[in-house]
């Protein structure tokens, strides 16, 4: 019998933080092996997943465990490496210095070269943390999490408020060390990083999980663009074109989200010849987690 | 470091080889504190105010102010002992209390703690490190008073003041941790200031206690402060040391009453956020 051990497991694990309620009920089998990606919206989950499955917050029901364990143990987190969202490192340390700390918290670290060949942190050693670049610091905290050579790495909105070309050269670093055959959990709120490396997406919204699959079945459920314009068209009008899956109606301001935005707007303009501020647009993710999370929570709201 | 490697199996029968968990662990303690050393003593902005403050009210209030008092050396050897307090509990509330309140609201501490790093290895580093800069302190203090206040006192008295007020900061580190984990990241700094400043006055750490009105005078028996500076005070000679050990099982207490407390705070705090 082949029976692999998850390195992390969510078993209808809930998390309440005084009457709010951060994850609701989560199971969620995550690897051995591969890059999941969780996404969502600020304050969809994300994080107080990554915090339970770190051992840095108990769950109010349900379980945890990372590789059949407690993640509160210390062997398991010799397993891991995580890097979090934080506000401020010590800045007088440099980065030499940091990784060095970190390396002796793990019985089999990274050799301290390589640690810095793959964060590409190579002659910035000696440099104090406070005197790097934004960029330089977030590749830092990867170092850090990678110190101890994990098998499983929790990296929580790595690249937030990277320019384009960081975030891209950053990509390439988390690519090279997934080829290590590692499992890796990622939260982030850009569907296109999500894209860009994970090979499974795990959507998740007000604390539950709303779509699991691979990027091209959940980009597949998000597809579509949105219109707004101006319009003398009741809100029963633009319902009854065919195509339109959602829509925001006040006054005559409508935002619409349809799945082919040329026939629509076709449509739109046959109808209504009056028609202004006619504007087509992507859907930004957070609005299709939108379209998402409304087609789920609708039928328990409606009883 | 070979003679530690030791081989075990993992229930799932992988060969495991690792240096000896204890071994390993007490390389993590020495790490942490040596980092931590380095790291507060790398910001200037905080050596100045916490080494600087205290050195400069001595030699300011002690030393200067004293010139031409023929009672000069018994002031400076008095106020050897209450600014020394003074001193090292501001290292213990600022540098500890404040610091672990803002490692935790920025996120910082999630990071050590999401690591294998046993968490009574951070936190011995803090204590550590608040130690060894007020023992800095004292010393300074201890040459600026001998050379330029003529403090004598035998060779006895300069040791056991050193160490009383350096082990003394211990309980303070108890309360700056205590007042973190209750006020909040954001709240530890301003709470700390509003507290100590009055209470360092009322146990006399800046006027003789004796000289404060009379109802504020027995106020000062529950201030932790108080107990240090009487401590010192008899360690030089100025009270007779009729009640050192009364002050040491004071400190004592009021230690483990603020480890209670911010242990309270410490579990309180599992699993909270803060922005």
């Amino acid at each position: 019998m082949t029976h692999t051990i998850p390195a992390a497991r969510l078993s209808s694990a809930s998390k309440t933080y005084d009457d709010k309620i951060a994850l609701r009920d989560v199971s969620l089998d995550i690897g051995p092996g591969g890059v999941v990606a969780l996404l969502g919206p600020n304050g969809a989950g994300k994080t107080t997943t990554v915090k339970l499955l770190l051992g840095l917050a108990a769950p109010t029901s349900g379980s945890v465990t990372l590789f059949g364990g407690d993640p509160r143990r210390a062997s398991s987190r010799q397993r891991i490496g995580a890097m979090l969202q934080v506000g401020k490192v010590p800045e007088t340390l440099r980065v030499s210095e940091h990784i060095d700390l970190f390396r002796t918290y793990y019985p089999n670290p990274m050799p301290t070269a390589e640690i810095f060949a793959a964060a590409g942190l190579d002659g910035l050693g000696d440099r104090k943390f406070g005197d790097l670049s934004g960029g330089q610091r977030q590749r830092v905290l990867f170092a850090l999490a990678i110190c101890g050579d994990p098998d499983m790495l929790f990296l929580d909105e790595p690249t937030l408020g990277f320019d384009v070309e960081t975030r891209r050269s950053f990509w390439e670093q988390i690519r090279a060390f997934v080829s290590r055959g590692r499992t890796i959990l990622l939260t982030t709120h850009y569907m296109e990083e999500a894209d860009a490396l994970a090979d499974r997406i795990v959507v998740i919204d007000h604390g539950s999980i709303i779509a699991d699959g691979t990027p091209t079945e959940i980009k597949r459920r998000v597809s579509g663009r949105k219109i707004h314009c101006t319009t003398r068209l009741s809100e029963d009008d633009l319902r009854a074109i065919p195509g339109v899956t959602q829509l925001r109606y006040d006054h005559g301001s409508a935002d619409l989200v349809v799945a082919d935005a040329e026939s629509v707007a076709r449509e739109l303009l046959w109808n209504d010849e009056s028609l202004s501020d006619l504007e087509i647009s992507g859907i930004q993710l957070e609005e299709a987690f939108l379209a998402l999370t409304q087609s789920v929570t609708q039928t328990p709201e409606a009883a | 470091m070979t003679s530690a490697v030791i081989t075990s199996r993992s229930p799932s029968g992988d060969a495991i080889v690792a240096t000896t968990p204890r071994f390993r662990s007490l390389r993590i303690y020495l790490a942490e504190a040596k980092y931590e050393l380095r790291k507060q003593t790398r910001i200037p902005a905080f050596m100045i105010p916490t080494i600087g403050f205290p050195i400069m009210f001595y030699v300011l209030f002690g030393l200067l102010m004293q010139h031409g008092n023929k009672d000069s050396a018994t002031v400076a050897t008095y106020m050897l002992a209450t600014y020394g307090a003074f001193g090292v509990i501001s290292i213990a509330l600022f540098s500890l209390g404040v610091g672990v309140a803002a490692e935790r609201g920025q996120g910082w501490l999630a990071v050590k703690k999401a690591s294998p790093m046993p968490l009574t290895a951070y936190f011995t580093a803090k204590y550590l490190t608040t130690l060894a800069i007020g023992a800095i302190l004292m010393l300074l203090m201890c040459v600026i008073g001998a050379v330029f206040g003529h403090v004598r006192m035998s060779a006895a008295q300069w040791t056991m003041l050193i160490v009383s007020e350096t082990l003394g900061a211990i309980p303070f580190c108890a309360m700056g941790l205590a007042i973190g984990y209750l006020a909040g990241p954001n709240s530890a700094a301003p709470v700390v200031n509003i507290l100590y400043l009055p209470m360092a006055f009322l146990s006399g750490l800046f006027i003789p206690a004796e000289m404060l009105p009379r109802f504020l005078q027995g106020f000062a028996v529950v201030l932790p402060p108080y107990h240090l500076a009487r401590l010192a005070l008899e360690t030089v000679g100025i009270e007779p040391a009729s009640h050192a050990l009364v002050h040491i099982a004071a400190l004592v207490g009021f230690g483990a009453l603020f480890t209670v407390i911010a242990s309270i705070g410490y579990h309180r705090d599992e699993g909270k956020t803060y922005g």
